[in-house]
């Protein structure tokens, strides 16, 4: 049995058909990349399972560790151990760093297990604990992207969504973010990371899958993906060789449909 | 005589504050100013005189059973109400309270019906304690210190419990709220309990002051609520700060301009105001995303 299993949803947005029909099965203690262009559609996949578009997915079940939530609430959803961290990381502004910190853990009751939380996150990422009593609208976009997913871990959750974590940063800070899911993952939290950082997010990844239109079009082993002449292309930038004449007569062209 | 209009400008200015408040806890967390707050209030006190009048209560056993009701209805509007509203805009949640309004003035007036009550109090409108120049009654001194505790409580509550801070967050942030796991719709009636409670105390604060009849709180309505627009709608202190600003101004205005046109100052305010600093003296300015 998948961890999360993803059959064959559909998301309409209003009237546009967003996701076509994807599946999508995660095993436990596995970091999966989705990957694919702006407006593929990664973000909605997380944000169906999320239920945080009404009424969706259309058609389609998830199941996650055997029990169906599709449809459900966000709030229902965290208490089964599912964290999310949105896109433009949506912190509390006018919050403190702690008080952030301390609505990750909303739903939980344990006292010790939450100051354990604390120390192991301000472990990750030191910053949090010099700026934890100000106020997180101040910080920067890194600490911001930092602080949203201590949040998420907050929860203390078995499965975690990343919705582009290197949007916008330095790219030392992404190496460093990076590093430190890969750390998170070493620990025995299941991800599911959504990038536009092909390369980074391949890097870490043991599964890749890219979407276009809707559709997954290709699924392998992170490390296959990067091996592929198609993928190389069109998602890593990597060049192909030119011809003997010095300028390449031909141009390759990959639909998937 | 400065000094005497100082001590019953704070005293009106502690009611101001209290409806101000109450206006600001909806308006932060739903972006709607409830003008549903004063009938709320007004019906509150109604039922603490009811229990007190018909019933032969005991001032506590009344004027607990008005607040619980006060939450109660409160969380009850919100719940069948504003929540029923599908992808409500402002506008028609606005629509809606304006709707409760005349609910239950309509209510209140078919109860209890128009003519003037008086409510009694525990403390005395006319012992008075003298404080220098000026004096005070007890009722004075009451009012000022109900606020001023409630206040405490509120900054309290909004600084060290869980639901408090989560109450922060859901009003910044629905969505980061809900995927965090705060259920915001909860959270929501807990907003409407809470500032329906703090109305009905500034309701039954007021009542022995005026005379209860269902028009009680139409007047300190649209104080509080320009004492809400003068502190600034975004910030819990600077509305009661406004309310007591609302209240000192034009108690002084009454004493050295003119009684006839006391009313008009919080107008002239929320005029001005809204001239030249639209956000309120004392908010942040703090744009929110949309």
């Amino acid at each position: 049995m998948a961890f999360l299993e993803i059959k064959n949803i559909e998301t309409f947005y209003g009237l546009i058909y967003a996701l076509r029909g994807v599946s999508l099965s995660l095993e436990e203690g596995t970091i999966t990349a989705i990957l694919g262009n702006n407006g593929a559609g990664k973000s909605t996949i997380l944000k169906t399972v999320m239920g945080l578009i009404e009424d969706q997915p259309d058609k389609g079940t998830i199941e996650f560790m055997g029990k169906r939530i599709d449809r459900k609430d966000p709030e229902q959803l965290v208490r089964l151990g599912i964290s999310y961290v949105p896109e433009g990381r949506e912190i509390f502004d006018e919050l403190t760093v702690r008080e952030n910190l301390l609505m990750g853990a909303y739903c939980r009751h344990d006292r010790a297990g939450i100051k354990q939380d604390f120390t192991r996150i301000y472990g990750y990422f030191s910053v949090l604990e010099e700026r934890e009593g100000q106020l997180a609208g101040t910080l920067s976009g890194g600490e911001q992207q930092m602080l949203a997913i201590g949040r998420a871990l907050m929860n203390g959750p078995k499965l975690l969504f990343l919705d582009e974590p290197s949007l916008g940063l330095s790219p030392i800070l992404v190496k460093e973010i990076f590093a430190i899911i890969k750390k998170i993952n070493e620990e025995g939290i299941t991800i599911l990371l959504v990038e536009q950082n092909a390369r980074m997010a391949l890097k870490i990844a043991h599964v890749g899958l890219i979407l276009e239109n809707g559709r997954f079009v290709m699924k392998g082993k992170a490390a296959d993906l990067m091996e592929d002449e198609d993928v190389k292309e069109f998602y890593l930038g990597v060049k192909q060789t030119e011809s003997a004449k010095g300028y390449q007569r031909w141009k390759r062209q990959k639909r998937w449909r | 005589m400065f000094l005497q209009l100082l001590v019953s400008g704070i005293s009106i200015g502690s009611i101001y504050a209290l409806v101000a408040l109450a206006m600001v806890i909806i308006y932060k967390t739903s972006e709607v100013p409830n003008f549903a707050q004063g009938e709320m209030a007004m019906i509150s006190t109604f039922i603490a005189f009811m229990f007190l009048d018909t019933y032969g209560q005991s001032f506590i056993v009344s004027f607990t059973g008005a607040l619980g009701f006060a939450v109660a209805l409160g969380a009850f509007l919100e719940f069948v109400f504003l929540r029923r509203a599908k992808d409500p805009n402002v506008l028609s949640l606005i629509l809606i309270t304006l709707g409760f309004e005349m609910m239950l003035y309509g209510l209140a007036s078919w109860k209890w019906g128009a003519d003037q009550k008086s409510f009694p109090f525990p403390v005395s409108d006319f012992d008075i304690v003298n404080l220098g120049q000026a004096v005070a009654s007890h009722l004075n001194i009451a009012t000022l210190f109900v606020a001023l505790f409630l206040m405490f409580i509120l900054f309290l509550f909004f600084k060290y419990t869980k639901v408090g801070i989560a109450m922060k967050a859901t009003q910044q942030n629905m969505i980061a709220a809900r995927i965090n796991g705060i259920r915001a719709n909860r959270i929501l009636s807990i907003t409407w309990g809470m500032s329906s409670f703090i109305g009905a105390v500034a309701g039954m604060m007021l009542a022995p002051i005026a005379t209860l009849d269902p028009n009680l709180m139409m007047d300190p309505l649209l104080k509080g609520f320009a004492a809400a627009v003068l502190g600034g709608m975004t910030t819990l202190v600077g509305s009661a700060i406004g309310g007591y600003l609302l209240g000192i101004i034009e108690t002084l205005f009454g004493g050295y301009v003119s009684l006839q046109f006391k009313s008009i100052v919080a107008f002239l305010i929320i005029v001005l105001v809204l001239c030249f600093k639209p956000s309120g003296l004392f908010a942040k300015h703090y744009v929110r995303r949309v």
